[in-house]
């Protein structure tokens, strides 16, 4: 069997490129030009799929996006992609597809006996079903109901593939490439204006590549061609085919998903990426997206081989494909006689065109019909079709003059294609997605926009205007008003429009639903939405049900619930709706257009943002290489890589902490603390700032000394914390923490911008500009010594808390003497590209003091040893300053922020949890994990939930130095409780029960640090 | 300071010999950073004239007011960066000098002058392809309509603050990138253009 469908000639495939591909393991041939669905139809395959719920036979039924049924799992492997529309599919070599939702095969489908059970299986059946037991939710009903009714399979390996992602501002962005975008973006471009003209297509000329409409005298798509090329010399039009804007949001930001290789394999074969979401910001948007035919619902309207017949002619004449050998036109308006036409002149016999209005029809169309000799019922319908695995034959009675009952002798017609035409909806999605309106016109039996938001355009079809020469004056126009909008010219069109010929057409009769024979509950199944098993049955039992709105009618039978987002059938649906409530369908309204317009894959919203080096920011210090050489592992601080610790050969993490926190405690220990925000304070009113954003005194501080401070938000709660020095009267080096550097620059520009204009004060971020080296140990001072200069370092001199100008290996360097770890300590800061070179100075100075670089885990073992704390770890925004003992740093003497809620209530009741140490009772080595839970009761395990809460575990460590474990915790009344004992239940079931100590479990006279 | 003493770039690991010998043959995007350049951030009043005059007889060139500027005077460029603060660029190891004419002609006024030198590298990137790699992670209109030279930016190349400029008449862009992120902007720039065929480095 090859291409036994395809027409000896015509449509825009190329028959001297012949392609192979598969569909369900069968080895076929197409051509390029085609997609996946017009070579299946070519080879005589229609039969694609199984319906969601019923798992009916699915066969092709659009030609676009639009097509509800099919669904095709793309190639194997990696990059295989699931639920892909056939339909925009394009063919390649080798292309590899297969149904999705049927097993073991399409054509027999073990779940079909569901349909046979589909009486038992009505709208909102789901929810009233599998209710019961609730024990049943996840173990029985869920993967039962997803192992019958899911589609595709998602890969299981990383994609092969680059998908990236572009922002891209223009003019005028025009979405659309058929007759009115395409006039649209020339009367832009030709003015000059950036435009965006983008297609969800392969090629431009939208309806013009499906139809045999001439313009100027020449076949439509001729005309196409000539203005795309005389578009790709415009040096700022940029031409974007295979590329569906799938969302339109606020102030002109429209999403774009541009297919780049999708079209030559499943995967890319060279470097270019294989999807690209564009994020396009413009200026004026046209929306010239067309128009989508709806068909008429009828009795099992849902065989393989019912199609809209704008789709039947677009196989024919764009694919060059004989979509049947015998069909029935059934329409409800003129364009489906186009369609009988086009079938007519390519041989495919035509049994009937059934046309639901009365009279014999006057238009142009319909006389060319008569002259051609196909016979025509008109005042007729189709009550119900014949067929298994595709279409046999159609009922078609005489209908009433209200078109709500028919009656009299039933004609039989064979026939394997059902062309059905109900009017046209226009695609108004991109129009609504930002919010704007649309109103019922009865012209056109559908919805049209009505207020656009934005600087957003309708034109054409979209707009319903489906005639081609008001369509392209349409795009002339709103090219115009764009172009003029963002200052281009005039809004007067300046381009001439093609001629087109005339048509005169008669109007449609509206008809939302076919009537049967039998009322609809006990009529055969007349679908609305195909993919999802949703009938005219389903939207009457909802409106019985009680269900008023259309967004109600929709969640309750998951109308248009599908990945084609019921582009056929939801204004079908609305129709009847408003039929079940006795309402105007004007009135019922439509439910609400979201993006996307049709599926985005994951990769291109990711784009290359995954992945350690480029899924956030990584900020390095300058002796991040060294740290590396060093055998250095990481953490994350923020967006900071800091060295953790560094495990010689064949050392654990234990062994490393104790060595590194015991060279720090007996030798000298070098930590990186370039990550450090610094913040530069310059002004007359430096000293009066700080005095009130720290909680502490800050005017007595002299030039030359340094103090701890901590921040707090209005809220009293502990913002962050850090040393900060005077470096002259006017000027002070403030430190913050890691993490918290530029939330505290923009709280303090807040306040400085805000609250306290008045203050005469200048901060500047000086985070990267220094690098600092700072060095804790008994031996500290000597590797200072040797590597400083300028700077007398003798404690007399140099005392605890205060800073010095000098030099560090020969660069300019601020040496603090400050210590975070309870050691004699020093940092000495140089200017970051000297940094390596000064940490190089500062090694070779202590390799005779055993100096040993340790990372932020055993800086933290240190701090805890003294029971110092970490903002952003011991603290959590919950908990205040008094909450920590912190009384002598609250200054009486002045306001600061945060001051007033220190005295609120809540910030002084005396049962608040408070700072404490804990160390473990039964076996001292054991760490309790941070965030342990600490309870009164020791068998909490076992007790009544839930059990009273006495605290938590913020920090908790093995201590080398101490030869015990410490944890640091926020107790109830902590302060009160020495001594007491509690108990950290953990999910495992051990209970860990600890002693509440103080926290400073380590030289607590701090005599070491003031060496 | 001592000749021996020595500079890092943060591009240290990034830019080396092995590198650029190593550069693509047709690379869409061309890449060169301009290391060490002396950096000062200035802090003033520019409705006072005695603090816009002594800057200017200081840089021999007005300071910008006019927001996302940049002016340049020999050696010196100077960024606007907000009302009351700007990024003044020398040459290699001027800053310090700059800073101290800066104190000496500011004496007595409320000002800051901070060195940056070591908190920023510059990086100039230029060929085909130039705009295509940062519109991917930059969202301002960088046409040449929009983003003429004169004009610059503070913005975000995917997750990291610059500030950006076109230079060379609009053929190239200048990225003021902070050192701590510039290791990974040179490396999501490495990324960004496999498809114009990576990126070459020059001198």
């Amino acid at each position: 069997m090859s291409q036994t469908n395809r027409l000896q000639s015509g449509g825009r495939i190329d028959r001297s490129k012949p392609l192979t591909f598969t569909f369900n393991g069968q080895s076929l041939q197409g051509y390029e030009g085609d997609t996946l669905a017009s070579a299946l139809l070519a080879n005589g395959i229609s039969l694609v799929g199984r319906s969601f719920k019923l798992h009916r036979p699915r066969g092709i039924m659009g030609a676009g996006a639009e097509c509800p049924n099919s669904l095709v799992q793309v190639g194997r492997g990696a990059g295989t992609i699931p639920n892909l529309r056939a339909t925009q599919t394009e063919l390649y070599q080798g292309l590899e597809a297969n149904s999705v939702n049927c097993w073991p095969s399409v054509k027999f489908d073990v779940n079909a006996v569901t349909g046979l059970f589909s009486p038992l299986l009505p709208a909102g059946f789901y929810y009233k079903t599998f209710k019961w037991p609730k024990s049943w939710w996840d173990k029985v009903y869920e993967p039962r109901i997803r192992k019958a009714a899911g589609f595709g399979k998602a890969p299981t390996a990383p994609d092969p593939d680059r998908y990236e992602k572009k922002n891209r501002h223009c003019d005028v962005l025009v979405v659309g490439g058929g007759p009115a975008g395409i006039a649209a973006a020339l009367e832009a471009g030709r003015r000059g204006a950036r435009v965006i003209l983008c297609d969800e297509q392969n090629e431009f000329g939208g309806s013009l590549l499906a139809n045999r409409q001439f313009l100027d005298g020449k076949p439509g798509v001729e005309w196409a061609q000539e203005a795309v090329a005389e578009l790709e010399s415009l040096e700022e039009v940029t031409l974007l085919p295979r590329t569906t804007a799938f969302g339109h949001y606020h102030h002109g930001f429209v999403s774009l998903l541009e297919r780049v290789t999708d079209h030559v394999g499943l995967t890319s074969p060279d470097r270019r990426p294989r999807q690209r979401q564009w994020r396009v910001r413009a200026n004026q948007v046209v929306l010239a997206t067309g128009a989508i035919e709806r068909p008429l619902v009828f009795c099992n309207n849902d065989r393989p081989g019912i199609m809209p017949a704008s789709a039947v002619s677009t196989y024919i004449n764009r694919y060059g494909v004989r979509p049947g050998q015998r069909a029935v036109v059934f329409t409800n308006n003129d364009s489906a006689y186009q369609t009988a036409l086009d079938l007519g002149d390519h041989g495919i016999d035509v049994a009937a065109i059934v046309d639901v209005r009365p009279a014999s029809e006057e238009g142009v169309l319909v006389d060319r019909a008569r002259k051609e000799e196909i016979p025509i019922y008109s005042g007729y319908a189709v009550v119900d079709t014949r067929g298994g695995q595709h279409v046999s034959g159609v009922k078609v009675m005489r209908l009433n003059g209200r078109g709500d009952g028919v009656y009299g002798e039933i004609h039989h017609f064979d026939c394997d294609l059902v062309a059905s035409s109900g009017g046209w909806n226009p695609v108004i999605h991109l129009h609504s997605h930002p919010g704007g309106t649309m109103r019922y016109d009865e012209s056109i039996a559908s919805f049209v926009p009505d207020q656009a938001v934005g600087n957003t355009y309708n034109a054409g079809a979209c707009n319903g205007n489906f005639a081609l020469g008001g369509c392209i004056t349409e795009g002339l126009s709103a090219g115009a008003t764009a172009a003029a909008g963002a200052g281009f010219g005039s809004e007067d069109i300046e381009g001439a429009a093609p001629a087109t010929g005339k048509q005169k057409e008669s109007p449609l009769r509206p008809m939302w639903r076919v009537p049967s024979r039998k009322p609809i509950s006990r009529a055969p199944k007349q679908f609305i939405d195909v993919q999802n098993d949703q009938t005219s049955a389903d939207v009457y039992l909802a409106v019985r049900e009680g269900y008023r709105s259309i967004e109600h009618i929709k969640r309750y039978t998951a109308m248009g619930f599908g990945t084609d987002q019921g582009k056929l059938g939801n204004i079908n649906g609305a129709g009847i709706a408003a039929e079940a409530l006795g309402e105007d369908i004007a009135k019922v309204g439509t439910t609400t257009f979201r993006p996307a317009y049709t599926p985005v894959t994951m990769g291109a919203f990711a784009g290359r943002d995954f992945g350690p080096e480029r899924f956030h920011a990584v900020r390095k210090t300058p002796m991040h290489k060294w740290h590396v050489e060093h055998g250095a592992l990481f953490e994350n601080v923020g967006d900071w890589k800091r060295p953790w610790y560094y495990p010689k050969p064949g050392e654990s993490m234990r062994e490393a902490l104790d060595r590194e926190s015991y060279q720090a405690r007996h030798a000298v220990g070098v930590l990186d603390a370039s990550t450090l925000g610094k913040i530069d304070v310059r002004g007359p009113d430096a000293a009066e700032f700080l005095n009130r954003v720290y909680t502490s005194g800050w005017k007595t501080m002299e030039v030359g000394k340094a103090r701890y401070g901590i921040m707090l938000g209005e809220d009293g709660m502990i913002m962050d914390d850090g040393v900060s020095a005077r470096i002259a009267e006017d000027h002070y080096h403030m430190t913050t923490t890691t993490g918290g550097a530029a939330r505290v620059l923009g709280h303090l520009e807040e306040y400085l911008q805000t609250e306290w204009p008045e203050l005469q004060v200048y901060l500047t971020s000086t985070t990267d500009q220094w690098a600092a080296i700072s060095l804790a140990g008994p031996h500290a001072r000597d590797v200072v010594e040797k590597v400083v200069s300028g700077i007398d370092l003798s404690s007399e001199a140099f005392p605890f808390m205060t800073w010095r100008d000098g030099e560090a290996a020969g660069v300019p360097a601020r040496v603090f003497r400050i210590s975070f770890s309870g050691e004699l300590g020093f940092e000495i800061n140089v200017q970051a590209n000297y940094g390596q070179y000064v940490w190089d100075a500062v090694w070779e100075a202590g390799q005779e003091y055993g100096i040993t670089p340790y990372g932020t885990e055993t800086m933290h073992i240190l701090r805890a040893e003294k029971g110092f704390i970490i903002a952003g770890q011991d603290t959590d925004g919950s908990v205040n300053p008094m909450d920590f003992g912190m009384h002598g740093l609250l200054s009486k003497k002045k306001d600061f922020i945060g001051r007033r809620s220190l005295s609120r209530p809540d910030a002084i009741r005396e049962d608040r949890e408070q700072f404490v140490g804990l160390v473990t009772v039964d076996d001292p080595k054991e760490i309790i994990p941070e965030g342990a839970q600490l309870v009164e009761d020791r068998n909490a395990n076992e007790a009544p939930k839930p059990v009273p809460l006495h605290g938590y575990v913020t920090s908790s460590y093995y201590s080398s130095t101490l030869g015990h474990s410490i944890a640091l915790a926020m107790v109830k009344r902590g302060r009160e409780r020495m001594d007491e004992v509690l108990y950290a239940p953990q999910a495992d079931g051990r209970v860990i029960q600890c002693r509440i100590t103080s926290p400073v479990f380590y030289d607590p006279k701090g005599e070491r640090q003031n060496v | 300071m001592s000749e021996a003493i020595r500079q890092e770039s943060p591009l240290v690991e990034r830019i080396t010999p092995e590198r650029k010998a190593a550069s693509p043959a047709d690379a869409g995007v061309t890449l060169r950073e301009r290391p060490f350049l002396g950096c000062v951030n200035l802090r003033g009043n520019p409705e006072d004239a005695s603090f816009t005059d002594a800057v200017q007889g200081v840089l021999g060139v007005a300071l910008p007011t006019e927001p996302n500027t940049v002016v340049e005077s020999g050696d010196i460029t100077v960024f606007w960066l907000a009302p009351t603060e700007w990024f003044v660029r020398t040459v290699a190891d001027g800053e310090r000098d700059l800073i101290a004419r800066l104190e000496e002609a500011l004496a007595g006024q409320h000002i800051a002058t901070n060195d940056v030198t070591g908190n920023f590298t510059t990086i100039e990137l230029a060929g085909p392809h130039a705009r295509d790699v940062l519109e991917k992670g930059c969202t301002l209109d960088l046409h040449p309509r929009a983003f003429a030279p004169g004009q610059c930016a503070q913005t975000l190349l995917s997750h990291a603050g610059i500030l950006i400029r076109p230079v060379h008449d609009g053929q190239a862009f200048e990225l003021v990138v902070r050192r701590s992120f510039a290791d990974y902007t040179f490396i999501w720039l490495e990324d960004a253009a496999v498809e114009y065929g990576g990126v070459a480095i020059s001198d």
